[in-house]
């Protein structure tokens, strides 16, 4: 007799059950592996990710390009850079013009416009904000009926069930004024905000040091407390009227300007940090520092550090259009179709944490971030390079209508001497000449060619392209290390190098005095890259080309610094990244009195030339023009034949955009520039679909091979349960 | 029972002060203030009062274990070690030195590591004995040769490996979950299938083949024999006799473990980008955060303490002879 199912219903409403998942997966237009809520697939939401969290959000303290990312969205310092023109140039943001420059001598009299800088006792910028911008909502406005604030003066218990910005239910938002300028650039004295720039700022802006001295004092009876700014005028900078302020500096420093298109300068009402100095609120990471207070197109809605962070659009963001006028040929790659259309054009940006760069890219290449850089790993599967050099994108990327944009970034890696050190260092001909034919020797453009494929330009000096003084073609090659050979630099052959080493003493890589080999000593942080050791290899290589002993010493960054700042290295292997585009700040990385050993400054080769250090200070307080482009080909001149460092290379930044996106440039000195970005979010949830179709056989596979061990696995078992007991042990 | 867990909790204070002490030393043998200093406040332009002020806000100005400056206790007492330690024996964590609550940030991250690490533990320990019963259930035949040849081979294989297998396979070329991410919810499920999955899969080799050598030891036992001689099936004397007096070794392990499912997995977190305890350690000493890292540290002290604690007490519970005293 055939038995019934016990449980014919129930086992029929499962397989009902599943048929009903299955169907539903089926209609599902959203691809199981979007990482992304279904809601979203259509939004008009541009995803990227971070790698590391950003350690401070607040703009007296922040200073790294991974909390630039964010906070250059919220925050409008008064200029900005314009987003196409090459070179680089700066136009106004949250003022209504560029600032106007005055000069005055020691009585505070007016000077002419081409004073010479050493006659200049005092520079005032004055500078007049747009009226009607007003800030993103937030909690720190919010009023009652009466006009009262809601959450200024909290009392206790009052924050319970709050745990993060959103949970407050009201929020407000005001105009913008020009003394929300002038208190932040007070913040910057806050002895317990640690501003970076503060000690370089101290030197100019007038009365800042003063102003640090009080502020210690008032913090030592309340540390954390809220200290009310506006009790402390500081000179160098004053409020003229609503919507005008005025900043006045020590002597002339034309770079100033620039700083004021960084957030250190951007404006922070006095309410927010009334606001975030509340008991309780640090206690649950409600601090300025953690949720900035702005009037940029975005405001950051999602904190979280730990997963992800989301900017959304500022419903309070003040009219911007996109700019009319770019480079030449931004036009023909479609840049200036958006031209006077009103900002920004994405209305949320997601940031996804993502610390490995392997699912960072599977993920980018499944359509689930909108741009990506390259790393060493994926190059070859992104870029492939012509015979003549020329970059462009793999057959595999161009059919997902993947878009490359290069970029040099305005920075140098460099490997530099110490000047301090008796063999390498000094300005004796024989040190010169050992320099010199270590510059020749170490090939840079074979190392850019293996360890970055291609990503970086052999530099010449230490300006790198894109900044005023950089020289280009014959008139710029570097004649001791270079020759202009067939239209392009050469590097000079290996055996001008030994001459050299014969010169200085060394013939052979051995010492003519005593018959000892030359054994020399490169100093490095150390990385956990897979190219490391083969890197360091190399550098052992291109030394040995001279019969030079090379002995590597890589070491913790933290050790690495502190072997440079007591002078202790020999050759080292640093970098510099632009703060600004002016060659000021390339060129003071070899201004003697700025030397790392004996000043604690940022010259790490400690390099002294009188002369250079003369012409530098004539340079650096000139404007842009043909006299100070003379003055700085003759600095280059000096600190070629000096050779204080080999010139490295100047990097290549690679990125690759998706077909979905639009209005990309890269512009590595702007910061805010997602407000430009355009996305076409339908074209994106198509391409989605299509990429990332679910492949089901080789689970079916697996399954069958499941039963492969299962079916004798149960023949076995049951052979096993028939036969008698003793026979089973 | 309870004057035995008086007494190890009182064993546990000198414990915590040596992991505190050795966590101290290792990390200034490496890291001085002053480098603590510059990670945070940036490498560029900083001026050492900007150092010497930044130290002195966070307590780092003063020596580290010895104050010769002070007299009496404040010898010992006005320093980095005690100013920096004695406030988490009241499990107050204080601010990172980026100035986050570390309180807040551990019971943020707590739960998305317990979302990985309790089914990874569970599912893992489920499947390794069922795997091993079953290897024991065909012992002597050629299933359990090809089991424990596949088993060494599972456990020869690096984490790392089916981390990024299990990615590129179900979620690069299948396309049937997220690489990556993370979400709270409900809608976690889809990203915790592949982490899950890869974490059971890469402790099945050595998992089972532990558990399989318990289990060969109690079938050699009087017990068993008797068992079968009452008529038993094979399938009811592992699952119900064997598995049952296997427990004693198995608890030792699991519940050791169990406490520390809190400090989440590191290379899984990393890799799948899950935001728990995991990677927050490393973080910090990367970051060279000696807040965090103090703290996080303790906090594995104590659980793993508080794990061999239930360790004890999960004997008595199993076998009724043990007692504790």
């Amino acid at each position: 007799m055939r038995r019934r199912s016990r449980y014919p219903v129930r086992r029929g409403a499962a397989v009902l059950w599943i048929l009903v998942a299955l169907s539903l997966v089926g209609c599902n237009k959203t691809p199981w592996n979007d990482p992304y809520p279904a809601a979203d697939a259509r939004a008009n939401v541009l995803y990227s990710a971070f790698s590391e969290r950003p350690k401070h959000l607040d703009p007296a303290r922040a200073y790294s390009a991974n909390e630039y990312e964010f906070i250059a969205q919220v925050y409008e310092p008064p200029l900005q850079y314009q987003y196409l023109d090459r070179p680089y140039r700066l136009v106004p943001l949250s003022a209504a013009a560029m600032p106007e420059v005055t000069y005055l001598d020691a009585s505070g009299k007016r000077l002419p416009a081409d004073t010479p800088a050493r006659r200049i006792a005092y520079t005032v910028y004055r500078i007049r904000i747009r009226s009607g911008i007003r800030y993103q909502p937030h909690p720190c406005f919010a009023r009652d009926r009466r006009g009262r604030p809601l959450y200024l003066d909290l009392k206790p218990g009052a924050l319970d069930g709050i745990r993060t910005l959103a949970d407050f239910p009201h929020t407000g938002t005001r105009e913008l004024v020009a003394a929300d300028f002038v208190y932040e650039i007070k913040r910057l004295a806050d002895p317990r905000l640690h501003s970076p720039i503060f000690g370089l700022m101290s030197r100019y802006i007038v009365g800042l040091k003063g102003l640090r001295a009080r502020l210690v004092e008032a913090r030592r009876t309340d540390p954390d407390g809220y200290l009310d700014l506006a009790h402390y005028p500081l000179a160098g900078a004053r409020v003229i009227d609503r919507y005008t302020y005025r900043i006045e500096i020590h002597g002339k420093y034309p770079q100033f300007r620039y700083w004021l298109a960084m957030p250190f300068f951007a404006p922070v009402p006095p309410e927010a940090a009334r606001f975030y100095s509340q008991p309780g609120m640090a206690q649950r990471n409600i601090t300025l520092d953690w949720y900035p207070v702005g009037t940029g197109p975005y405001m950051l809605t999602e904190n979280n550090p730990n997963r992800r962070m989301v900017l959304s659009r500022n419903p309070n963001f003040h009219h911007e259009t996109y700019p009319r006028h770019g480079a030449p040929g931004d036009a023909a790659q479609g840049l200036l179709h958006d031209a006077g259309r009103p900002l920004p054009f994405v209305n949320r940006v997601v940031f996804s944490l993502e610390k490995e760069s392997i699912p960072y890219w599977n993920k980018f290449l499944q359509g689930y971030y909108d741009m990506s850089g390259i790393s060493s790993g994926s190059f070859d599967q992104a870029v492939q390079v012509g015979a003549q050099g020329q970059e462009s994108l793999t057959p595999a990327m161009r059919a997902k209508g993947m878009r490359l944009r290069t970029s040099v970034v305005p920075a140098i890696y460099y490997m530099g001497f110490n000047m301090l050190d008796p063999v390498v260092g000094g300005r004796s001909e024989r040190a010169r000449a050992l320099r010199e034919a270590i510059s020749i020797a170490v090939d840079y453009e074979e190392y850019i060619a293996i360890f970055r494929n291609g990503r970086g330009i052999a530099a010449q000096g230490p300006i790198p392209p894109g900044i005023f003084g950089h020289r280009a073609g014959r008139a710029g090659i570097d004649p001791y290390v270079y020759d202009w050979v067939d239209g392009r630099a050469r590097r000079k052959p290996i055996r001008a190098a030994r001459a050299l080493m014969a010169r200085a003493g060394y013939p052979g890589g051995v010492d003519r005095h005593t018959g000892e080999p030359l054994i020399l000593y490169l100093d490095s942080a150390s990385s956990s890259g897979p190219d490391q050791q083969a890197l360091l290899d190399w550098y052992r290589k291109q030394f040995a080309k001279l019969g030079i002993q090379l002995v590597v010493r890589s070491t913790f960054y933290n050790r690495f610094q502190d072997k440079m700042r007591k002078g202790t290295e020999q050759i080292f292997l640093w970098g510099w990244n632009a703060d600004y585009p002016d060659p000021e700040d390339f060129l003071f990385l070899l201004y003697g009195p700025n030397g790392k050993v004996e000043h604690g400054g940022e010259n790490a080769s400690n390099y002294e030339n009188p002369k250079f250090d003369r012409l530098f200070e004539r340079m650096k307080d000139m404007d842009d023009g043909p006299v100070r482009r003379a003055i700085i080909e003759r600095m280059l001149r000096i600190a070629d034949r000096d050779a204080p460092w080999v010139w490295g290379f100047y990097p290549k930044e690679f990125r690759l955009y998706q077909a979905w996106d639009y209005n990309v440039k890269p512009n590595p000195m702007a910061n805010n520039s997602l407000k430009y970005l355009r996305i076409d979010p339908g074209r994106r949830a198509r391409l989605r679909r299509r990429w990332n179709r679910p492949v089901l056989w080789p689970l079916l596979a697996g399954i069958v091979l499941m039963g492969l061990f299962i079916v004798p696995a149960a023949v076995s078992y049951a052979r096993k349960e028939h036969r008698r007991p003793a026979q089973r042990s | 029972m309870i004057a035995y867990i008086i007494r190890r909790i009182l064993y546990a204070v000198p414990i915590l002060i040596g992991v505190n002490l050795i966590t101290f030393v290792l990390f200034f043998s490496v890291n001085s203030p002053d480098d603590m200093a510059r990670m945070q406040l940036g490498t560029k332009r900083v001026t050492p009062q900007a150092i010497q002020m930044w130290k002195h806000d966070h307590g780092y100005d003063k020596p580290l274990l010895y104050n010769a400056a002070q007299r009496g206790v404040d010898r010992f007492t006005d320093t980095i070690f005690f100013q920096k330690s004695v406030r988490l024996f009241a499990f107050d964590f204080g601010r990172s030195d980026s100035g986050r609550d570390i309180g807040s940030d551990i019971r943020q991250r707590m739960w998305p590591s317990l979302a990985i690490a309790v089914p990874v533990f569970v599912v893992g320990l489920l499947t390794n004995i069922t795997m091993a019963l079953l290897i024991v259930f065909f012992r002597a035949t050629y299933l359990e040769v090809s089991a424990v040849v596949l088993s060494v081979v599972l456990m020869s294989i690096s984490s790392l490996f089916y981390i990024i297998a299990g990615q590129y396979i179900v979620g690069k070329l299948m396309h049937l979950v997220p690489i990556s991410g993370y979400a709270g919810g409900l809608s976690a499920f889809k990203f915790l299938v592949l982490p899950v999955v890869v974490g059971v899969i890469s402790g099945i080799g050595s998992g089972t083949r532990w558990y399989r050598t318990i289990f060969l030891e109690e079938f050699g036992k009087d017990y068993v024999r008797t068992a079968r001689a009452k008529g038993l099936s094979e399938l009811r004397v592992l699952f119900r006799h064997v598995l049952q007096n296997g427990m004693v070794p198995i608890l030792t392990g699991a519940m050791v473990i169990l406490p520390l499912l809190f400090m989440g997995n590191l290379i899984l977190e990393s890799f799948f980008g899950i935001p728990g305890l995991g990677s927050y350690t490393i973080d910090a000493i990367q970051s060279q955060d000696f807040a965090i890292v103090r703290a996080m540290v303790f906090l594995g002290s104590v659980l793993y303490i508080v794990g061999l604690l239930l360790t004890d007490i999960s004997y008595t519970l199993v076998d009724p002879r043990i007692r504790l005293r």
